[in-house]
């Protein structure tokens, strides 16, 4: 056990402060939401400078356009980031799932076509998996996906998918065998976002941006050497998906966070600091959010040690996200009569921070698993 | 960077683990007297994991030390562990030190103007940082097992070191953890074998979600009771935060573990038979100890806010 930076760790930290100073515009630290991603072309460009600056991938194999770096130079990364309020990479879906997906399930023409092109976010990436009738019922997606010789026919509607307004490529969950059981008749493929028959309705969310879209697809003829594993391994590959998708975020969300709770304390210190009772409910966010940097630390030592992230990870996004709402509602709170203006950050973050339970698996499902995967209750499934 | 606990760490805790199990068992009697085997906790070298060789210690730190007492907080074990090497032994010079690991002294430590263990320590830390003798009248706390004292009057004699309160937070952080582990742990046993309308009670989700909030408030608590104890034995800056942090937010998950282990143990949990309680009141003495999770977040609303200016 030792919480110090190890030299090489030491020495990746301050080359990457370094790099942040000199290329990250004064203007785009510490943006709101949406714009920062979509408003124009920054999102891009910046994500192809840290790529060519080695920061994009750093845990992926060399191979494929990585830095074959250990998981505590990702996790470096995400402090370093949040340190500096700099926008994340806008490929958030190829890095933290498509990415990982292709690489465990994928063949290596795959991996060659789309890994390092996710990293240079020359192909942005969506999910297609939420369906208006399959929300966390997954396994209840109804996407056809019909055999005709070498294609696939497919058509269906998904929807709760971000990026997709921007995405080149999607990674899509369907029904290929409707006569199977439950789970066995689901496949998973790749799909071009810009084949004829793909259509994209973005989808105004509370906070009043377009951050999610509903997808339509009608008669898409998909390649058969699309798929991920063979048909009817839908499910497992689904699994993978979801298992990267809740594992590997507890650092980047963790770092956003402490942006959130930095900002908290400014406000307490300049408009609450005689107030006994605020003062106790910001120190409350200060140690919940210590809390829940040392369970990532933890669950990272036991990957590295292990090669599986410690049980404790799944307690992460469902702490997270009750956190990130008390947080940001506290900050409106402190703001007094100015809480109600809407004046950009803390307005966008409260709103936001309603969709915390419900994106990535909502805090329902989360205790479902704690209790069935992590306790071994029962099943009432 | 690495937070995991090494080989050697997991297997000392191992080892606690399997020496308390076997000599306080859930199902002993608790009403009746209860060794606190202190001349084999020193044969074991359990009394001196952080004294140096030179001094009959082991030479290890405070990170394994509350290894040990996460375990004594899993087994509630009834002697003054916490007491010794938890509140006192940090102010003690290298002999009160030497004979601490021998297992030939038990100290306590003065706090709150209370003394736990008073009438069976050897010796007392006073508010003053100096020695004073042990021994005088009890009263019973919330704990069968730690009844406490006030110190008789008078000047004490002066020691080497000086009182550390984050070790005491941190300690009793770390007993905090393991209380909240162990009456999850018989929660869980309960609620996936007791059954009411032909099912485990454990697969109704309003029973089941409580035991995952408790599961989550255990790692959290677990993660911030290990960084203060890294930052103790590691003389870290971070050390008096960490420690207020842990001890607030710790003490606060035990207690609501316990509660809810005992509200999902149905009528049985509220019984003097079932050992729930014993887990609960303990939970509620350190939560009373020492400073109030509310006094310990304003300690840290002062460090990261800085100190209240009137308005």
């Amino acid at each position: 056990m030792n919480l110090r930076d190890t030299p090489e760790e030491a020495a990746f930290r301050a080359e990457l402060r370094t790099w942040l100073d000199e290329n990250l515009p004064e203007e785009r630290r510490g943006r709101r939401g949406g714009e920062q991603r979509f408003g124009d072309d920054f999102g891009r460009d910046w994500s192809r400078k840290l790529y060519e600056a080695g920061y994009a991938g750093l845990t992926w194999p060399k191979e494929y356009g990585g830095a074959g770096a250990p998981y505590s130079f990702q996790a470096i990364f995400y402090e370093e980031m949040a340190r500096a309020q700099a926008p994340s990479h806008v490929g958030v879906i190829g890095l933290g799932m498509a990415g990982p997906t292709i690489m465990a399930h994928g063949t290596e023409e795959q991996k060659q076509a789309h890994l390092s092109k996710i990293l240079s976010a020359e192909e942005i990436w969506c999910q297609g998996f939420s369906e208006p009738g399959a929300g966390s019922d997954l396994a209840a997606a109804r996407t056809r996906m019909e055999r005709r010789g070498d294609v696939f026919l497919v058509n269906g509607q998904k929807v709760w998918s971000s990026f997709a307004h921007i995405a080149d490529w999607c990674i899509l969950i369907g029904l290929s065998d409707p006569e199977a059981p439950r789970y066995k008749g689901l496949s998973y493929m790749i799909v071009d976002m810009h084949s004829p028959g793909v259509e994209v309705r973005p989808l105004r969310q509370i906070t009043g941006e377009a951050e999610f879209n509903e997808i339509f697809f009608t008669d898409v003829e998909v390649p058969a050497e699309n798929l991920l594993a063979e048909e009817g391994q839908g499910w497992q590959v689904a699994m993978t998906t979801l298992l990267h998708e809740r594992g590997t975020l507890g650092f980047a969300l963790t770092a956003a966070l402490e942006v959130g709770v930095d900002r908290l304390i400014e406000v307490a210190r300049e408009r609450a600091n005689g107030d006994a009772v605020a003062r106790d409910r910001v120190a409350q966010e200060w140690i919940e959010l210590q809390a829940l940097r040392y369970t990532n630390y933890r669950s990272l030592g036991t990957y590295q040690r292990t090669g599986i992230p410690g049980p404790e990870g799944s307690a992460i996004k469902l702490r997270w996200s009750e956190q990130n709402q008390r947080m940001t509602k506290l900050g409106r709170e402190l703001l007094g009569a100015e809480g109600i203006l809407d004046d950009g950050w803390w307005h966008y973050q409260q709103l936001r921070s309603r969709g915390n339970t419900i994106e990535a698996g909502t805090s329902e499902v989360l205790r479902n698993i704690v209790a069935e995967r992590v306790l071994g209750l029962p099943k009432g499934r | 960077m690495d937070f995991a606990l090494t080989e050697e760490q997991q297997e000392l805790k191992s080892a606690a683990r399997a020496w308390l199990s076997e000599r306080y068992p859930l199902d002993r009697d608790f009403d009746a007297p209860q060794d606190d085997r202190w001349a084999e906790l020193a044969e074991l070298g359990w009394l001196g994991v952080s004294v140096s060789e030179e001094e009959g210690g082991v030479g290890l730190g405070f990170v394994e030390e509350a290894l040990i007492l996460e375990e004594m907080g899993y087994a509630l074990y009834p002697g003054p562990y916490l007491a010794t090497v938890g509140f006192a032994l940090a102010t003690l010079g290298p002999e009160e030190r030497a004979a601490v690991a021998a297992g030939t002294t038990k100290w306590s430590a003065e706090i709150d103007g209370l003394v736990p263990w008073l009438g069976s320590v050897d010796e007392v830390v006073g508010m003053d940082g100096a020695a004073h003798d042990a021994g005088g009248e009890e009263v019973a706390t919330v704990d069968p097992d730690r009844p406490a004292g006030r110190l008789a009057p008078g000047d004490g004699t002066s020691l080497a070191g000086s009182r550390d309160v984050a070790r005491a937070r941190a300690a009793m952080a770390a007993e905090a953890v393991g209380i909240a582990q162990r009456v999850l742990e018989l929660a869980i046993a309960h609620v996936s074998t007791r059954e009411q309308f032909g099912k485990p009670v454990g697969v109704y989700q309003a029973v089941a979600h409580q035991l995952s909030d408790t599961y989550a408030d255990l790692e959290l608590a677990r993660s911030l009771a290990y960084w203060a104890a890294w930052c103790v034995a590691e003389n870290d800056d971070q050390a008096a935060v960490a420690a207020a942090a842990a001890k607030a937010f710790a003490a606060e998950a035990a207690v609501t573990a316990c509660e809810r282990s005992i509200q999902v143990h149905g009528g049985t949990g509220f019984t003097w038979e079932h050992p729930l309680h014993r887990f609960y009141k303990r939970a509620l003495w350190l939560h009373g100890t020492g400073s109030r999770p509310t006094a310990l977040r304003a300690e840290i609303a002062d460090a990261v806010i800085g100190a209240p200016v009137p308005a």
